[in-house]
């Protein structure tokens, strides 16, 4: 129970919180408010707390049989207290108003702060009305709605099923699917109190295939982020015909032959290349530590006259789509690049004290373990003028890579990404399939050398890992030609 | 986190209620703080002491559900064990995993200590003048973007409802640092190094910053490479992060799911030079963070993987064991779907090599220190690798940083191609192991 008259710090072992750890709901708002004015009143700068529950469960089929059921049920709670531009985050499982009080204490400690003295009066951190993305949208019948643990295994099971009837000279064939429930509820000293639900759900299929020493795999997810009936409307037949029909090309492809090609990234999935190549090198997290080579580069060109690129986090169902940031920010919708001239960053609340650029709904973390960071969304470049005919006609020798592999950037901006499937281009047509190829380049000389866009946008899940955790985003593109990239092969 | 007997308690008071006969638990407890610092400024401190059990269940039945959960009281352990039996229901029919056989047997090797860990102020104190000496080492360093001192202890336990019950802990501390460089009309460059030790009065700060900042120095002058086929010696640190990407060739579990470059026939078949051996070795003098015994409870072992080039054995769970005729080896890790993972690698020389080389009389070899992008690079099932790298062409011992490159290959193809294998053993974070020398592989450079 809180009272009306001002609290004193001797007062705190005395009060009761109705507050419940089943739900993040406006009864959280009297103890984070205390704790909250109990750090400032320690001589913090700011606190910010993330509360988080999650119901997990993947599920893995092999062959004709389910082999794994894997629920998880996790809690906990991460405070971020900053004193000057240093920060600490103390992470923990005990949600309790005391447990959360432990974990306050240890991080004013490190930064140097105590608790104040008993007679001291704590200040009163006034929240706002919670506002609660997961009430506005209904989100909190979602997780009943899902698909039941046998529907689960009777989809997967139908679907490597397919890959049976579809595919050949199978080795091995595998679905799989998780469905990540997460509850979070974020309390910050200057007064934000958000609370949202998010409903993260993937299916993939995949495939190994051999013949004598040929061998090949091939795999393809998709996702969604706020559909309970995802799995249930799956179209998992599309996917087993189109993998086996990659796969079948595959198998007997040759290596691709190293050198410096011109090239035609695909859409969808081929988008991995602007996220590694440029979009991580947008976060202020990069600026800080100076390894960007766009740090002073807002209102320059960085990127060929061709090409513009989002970042955002409200296109529906997209699977970086998120109501607010893990800071309690609405998703925003930020213009990265537009016709090759830098616009903006993406920050979160310290990249933002840190960088002085604004802040921009893009603070997201893998968990309550982690301090949020600048982070991408869903991230693609812009549709062009051009249709994927005119790009192909352009080339008389070079490489066509329909479906990329991952990829990672490194701290001097070098990045590399595999090619999963990829064919030679001679005259403008498809000739023959190749693997082995790896793409490797400088983000500041790709970014120029994107020449052409095609109209053909389309956006693919992902998983991005980082520094604070992995996170699903969106990667997207239209067909696009690399004027030059120097593939590794053999 | 309540202690492993309090946990046993709960587990059979909430299995008698819930009627649950068979269930076994693993579980951890890691208390980690990590300091960060930035350009003479402490940056970002990370402190956290978190718990979480794995819980499976066999029904009457005999098929098995699992779950995992971070509340490890009586109520979270009582959900997590009416989930687990909810989900048996749905648990595999055939090859359903059973306690290990060895889970009750008693543990020889003398399990790790806890050492007091350091006040944070210490930690930040020891980062800050290791950023200061780094950046004191050449003009060129400008920035250590990336760098890191952790320290955690980790309690670890596995019991089950026929009596098995282990516990262990240990604690760790560890160093990164990742210089870069700035210089006028050149490329920024950069490298690192990591060391890790039981506590922080034994971690070799000192040696992870020279080793950072000779690397980092040896990277400023830079030349391209002609694409070809060359002579590869690769670094203990680069050849295990290799290895390690291809690990289902000795993984039974993968072998299995038929998802390895091996089958279970090939036992006993020369698949590398005779020149190179390895073991997974979880008790290896050498690793820091030794666990004892397994996710299933099984004791951790020396298992011998490949003697002299030929394949001598698979590192197995219970199950695995028992589908293959073999004993368990204390590499599984507890899950609906037990997998397994290698503990601790131990590489060195098999048959001696018909010649010895070394880098300070060979000519036109590539130095290869570190292997980038393996989750991009490395296509496990199919045996081929695409990988950037940080390295040198090496000329009668004179090194010349290579400006920017890929080594491409076929896994099983390297390991035949091994031509010396150096004695002097290095101590990484995945293993021991010398340098290795492999040749004819596909460089790409220019």
């Amino acid at each position: 129970m809180l009272t009306n008259t001002l609290l004193l710090s001797k007062q705190l072992p005395t009060l009761q919180y109705s507050s419940t750890p089943e739900r993040f709901d406006e009864t959280w708002e009297a103890p984070l408010s205390i704790l909250l004015g109990l750090g400032r009143a320690a001589g913090a700068d700011f606190i910010e707390f993330f509360l988080e529950r999650v119901n997990y469960i993947s599920c893995l089929a092999e062959e004709d049989t389910i082999t794994s059921i894997t629920p998880r049920l996790s809690t906990g709670a991460g405070v971020r207290v900053f004193r000057g531009k240093a920060d600490c985050y103390v992470s923990t499982n005990d949600i309790s108003f005391s447990g959360l009080k432990a974990a306050l204490e240890k991080a004013l400690s490190i930064l140097g702060l105590q608790l104040p003295g008993p007679n001291a009066f704590i200040p009163e951190i006034n929240l706002e009305l919670l506002r609660d993305y997961a009430a506005k949208r209904g989100k909190d019948s979602w997780l009943p709605l899902c698909s039941s643990i046998a529907e689960m295994g009777e989809i997967l099971l139908d679907s490597t099923a397919q890959l049976q009837r579809k595919a050949k000279h199978i080795q091995s064939r595998r679905s799989s699917y998780f469905r990540d429930w997460q509850e979070v509820l974020v309390a910050a000293s200057d007064g934000t109190f958000a609370r949202d639900i998010r409903l993260t759900q993937s299916a993939g299929l995949s495939l190994l295939c051999a013949d004598g020493a040929h061998r090949t795999s091939m795999g393809e997810r998709s996702g969604n982020t706020s559909d309970p009936n995802f799995l249930k409307t799956w179209d998992y037949q599309q996917l087993a015909e189109q993998i086996a029909a990659s796969a079948l090309n595959m198998l007997y492809a040759d290596y691709v032959e190293s050198g410096t090609y011109p090239i035609i990234m695909a859409n969808h999935f081929g988008g991995v290349i602007f996220h590694e190549a440029c979009g991580h090198l947008l976060e202020t997290t990069q600026i800080e530590r100076q390894t960007t080579p766009f740090a002073d580069k807002k209102g320059e060109k960085i990127a060929h006259e061709s090409l513009t690129a989002w970042d955002e986090g409200r296109t529906e169902n997209a699977f970086g789509t998120i109501d607010m940031d893990d800071e309690g920010m609405p998703a925003q919708r930020t213009l990265l690049i537009e016709k090759g001239v830098l616009k903006n960053f993406l920050a979160d609340r310290a990249g933002s004290w840190r960088t002085g650029h604004p802040r921009t709904g893009s603070g997201r973390r893998q968990n309550f373990t982690f301090a949020a960071a600048s982070r991408m969304r869903n991230t693609y470049i812009a549709p062009g003028d051009y249709t994927t005919e005119d790009l192909f006609a352009s080339i008389d020798k070079g490489i066509y890579c329909k479906k990329m592999g991952g990829g990672s950037v490194g701290a001097t901006g070098q990045f590399n990404f595999g090619v999963d499937e990829a064919y030679l281009i001679e005259n403008g047509k498809i000739t023959k399939p190749l693997k082995g190829a790896i793409l490797i380049g400088e983000a500041k000389e790709i970014m120029n050398k994107i020449s052409m866009c095609s109209q053909d946008l389309s956006l693919a899940p992902g998983f991005c890992g980082s520094v604070s955790g992995s996170i699903y985003t969106t990667v997207g593109q239209p067909h696009i030609k690399v004027d030059a990239i120097t593939v590794g092969g053999r | 986190m309540p202690n492993v007997n309090e946990i046993a308690d709960y587990a059979q008071q909430s299995a008698n209620k819930l009627g649950i006969k068979k269930y076994d638990i693993y579980g951890s407890t890691v208390d980690a703080t990590s300091v960060q610092v930035e350009r003479g400024e402490p940056k970002q401190v990370k402190a956290s002491n978190l718990s979480g059990v794995t819980v499976r269940v066999w029904n009457e039945n005999n098929t098995l559900g699992v779950t995992s959960t971070t509340d490890v009281d009586a109520k979270g352990l009582e959900l997590a064990l009416k989930t687990a039996y909810e989900a048996s229901f749905f648990g595999v029919k055939e090859n359903v995993p059973d306690f290990s056989p060895e889970a009750t047997v008693p543990i020889i090797h003398k399990p790790g200590t806890k050492y007091p860990q350091a006040p944070v102020s210490q930690l930040i104190e020891n980062l800050l003048a290791a950023e200061k000496q780094l950046l004191s080492m050449h003009p060129a360093i400008k920035g250590v973007p990336y760098n890191n001192l952790a320290q955690r202890d980790v309690d670890r336990f596995y019991l089950n409802s026929d009596g098995a019950i282990r516990a262990e802990s240990h604690s760790l501390v560890s160093i990164y640092l990742y210089s870069k460089t700035e210089q006028e009309g050149k490329k920024p460059r950069s490298a690192g190094a990591f060391r890790i030790s039981h506590s922080l009065d034994t971690l070799d700060i000192k040696g992870c910053i020279q080793e950072t900042a000779e690397k980092t120095i040896s990277h400023l002058n830079y030349e391209k490479i002609k694409s070809g086929k060359y002579t590869v010696v690769f670094s203990p640190d680069a050849f295990l992060s290799l290895l390690d990407a291809f690990s289902n060739l000795f993984n039974a579990q993968n072998i299995l799911d038929k998802q390895s470059l091996s089958t279970p026939d090939d036992l006993g078949k020369q698949i590398a030079s005779p020149t190179f051996s390895v073991c997974d070795d979880a008790l290896h003098p050498a690793n820091v963070g030794a666990e004892t015994f397994d996710g299933e409870g099984t004791p951790t072992r020396r298992v011998s993987v490949i003697e002299n080039g030929i394949l001598t054995g698979f590192l197995h769970s219970a199950g695995t064991a028992k589908r293959l005729n073999a004993q368990p080896t204390g590499n599984a890790n507890i899950g609906a779907k037990v997998t397994v993972s290698p503990n601790f690698y131990h590489v060195f020389a098999g048959a001696p090599a018909p010649q010895q080389l070394s880098l300070e009389t060979a000519e036109n070899v590539v130095f290869i220190d570190d292997l980038q992008a393996l989750h991009a690079g490395v296509n496990s099932l199919q045996g081929s690798f695409s990988l950037p790298f940080d390295g040198w062409i090496v000329n009668k011992g004179v090194k010349t940083s290579i400006e920017s490159a890929t080594v491409a290959g076929d896994f099983l193809q390297l390991l035949k191609s091994i031509i010396f294998v150096e004695k002097e053993e290095e101590l990484t974070p995945a293993g021991v192991c010398p340098r290795i020398w492999v040749e004819e592989l596909s460089i790409t450079g220019e």
